[in-house]
């Protein structure tokens, strides 16, 4: 039967990217949902290490940070060994007291054995800046910690 | 002039607009990392008592300034850590642990109760070779817990792990909370760090 005609010329007809600004629209709002703007600006150097036996921190009210490791590029006049920072600013081994006592000042009084700290160290830091977190942490008895890492293997890294 | 219909407005720059938006979002984004290991740091006691270990049941572990590997008085690479750490732990030596696969070596571990991993770092220890090591005896502990989740339930611990933490888990989580913490009784992970 004649009726369906074959499309003769075997020209493509164009795509239409009527639905273009929808997809983009869809990856934007994705991105916008999952951006999370960073609480601190670092100063220090922050190139987390790899392992692969990570538990998750869920409850992210409840998480402490600590940041260690070189000044990074801008702030080189603060020396070249690893230093600690504490929310925006450079700290010392015996701010961590004072620190820790102001997370848990500001949150419910339920919550504060819940409360976990999150240590962030460049890779490259020694265990000599670390021990004396840990020693200074033990004092203020805050006994939870997380040696936050990027999920990876261990090995084959430099 | 003739009353028209308002034009309509052409929309084929909307999608240059979203790449624009959607670009910068790419850019500035940085996909948090809040995953790591998790540690319990022990508390300062005033009365120091000495607790009687048997040498036999601590794996010592000292990691020097230059990021080398010494257990149990051997050099040792990173990458056999995680088999000797198994071995010490499933051993078994003094008959009591039934499930463990070990040797049964007199001479190390009695059973996973009393074995205890003792690690040691000087100050110059790198952060990167230390959390690589924690990693690995770590893992020691989760190969171990596995092993003893799939013969006991069926399934690994730390899929198990996974799904307690999983909100959308359909199964019975107090049971599932009560199997893992059997499984933690059985090898309990005694890491102690020296300072």
């Amino acid at each position: 039967m004649g009726k369906f005609k074959k499309n003769q010329g075997g020209e493509m007809p164009a795509i239409s990217t009527a639905s273009l600004p929808d997809i983009v629209f869809m990856l934007l709002f994705f991105f916008m949902v999952a951006t999370v703007m960073r609480q601190n600006t670092l100063m220090i150097e922050n190139n987390l290490p790899f392992a692969d036996q990570v538990e998750k921190l869920d409850k992210k009210d409840l998480v402490m940070y600590i940041y260690a490791g070189k000044p990074s590029a801008n702030y080189t006049k603060y020396g070249k060994e690893a230093r600690i920072q504490l929310n925006d600013k450079f700290a010392d081994v015996k701010d961590i007291g004072a620190f820790i006592a102001a997370e848990r000042a500001s949150k419910r009084e339920e919550l504060i054995p819940f409360l976990t700290t999150a240590l962030k160290v460049d890779k490259d830091a020694n265990m000599g800046l670390i021990g004396d977190i840990k020693q200074e942490l033990r004092k203020q008895n805050a006994l939870k910690i997380n040696y936050t890492v990027k999920k990876g293997s261990v090995f084959g890294r430099d | 002039m003739a009353k028209r219909a308002a034009p309509e407005v052409n929309a084929g720059s909307m999608a240059d607009i979203a790449f624009l938006l959607l670009i910068f979002f790419l850019v500035t984004t940085t996909i948090e990392t809040d995953s790591g290991i998790n540690r319990k740091l022990p508390p300062i006691e005033e009365s120091q008592e000495d607790v009687i270990i048997k040498q036999k049941n601590i794996f010592t572990v000292l990691l020097n300034g230059k990021d080398q590997l010494l257990v149990e008085d051997n050099l040792m690479e990173l990458k056999d850590l995680r088999k000797a750490a198994i071995e010490f732990l499933d051993n078994g030596g003094d008959g009591t642990c039934t499930f463990c696969k070990g040797k049964k070596d007199p001479s190390s571990s009695d059973n996973p109760d009393k074995a205890i991993i003792s690690l040691k770092n000087e100050r110059e220890t790198s952060y990167k070779q230390y959390i690589a090591v924690q990693n690995e005896l770590v893992a020691a502990y989760n190969v171990l817990r596995d092993i003893r989740a799939e013969a006991l339930y069926g399934k690994p611990f730390t899929e198990m792990e996974k799904n307690l933490n999983d909100v959308n888990w359909p199964g019975n989580k107090e049971k599932l909370k009560e199997q893992l913490e059997k499984i933690k009784v059985e090898y309990p992970q005694k890491l102690s760090e020296v300072q």
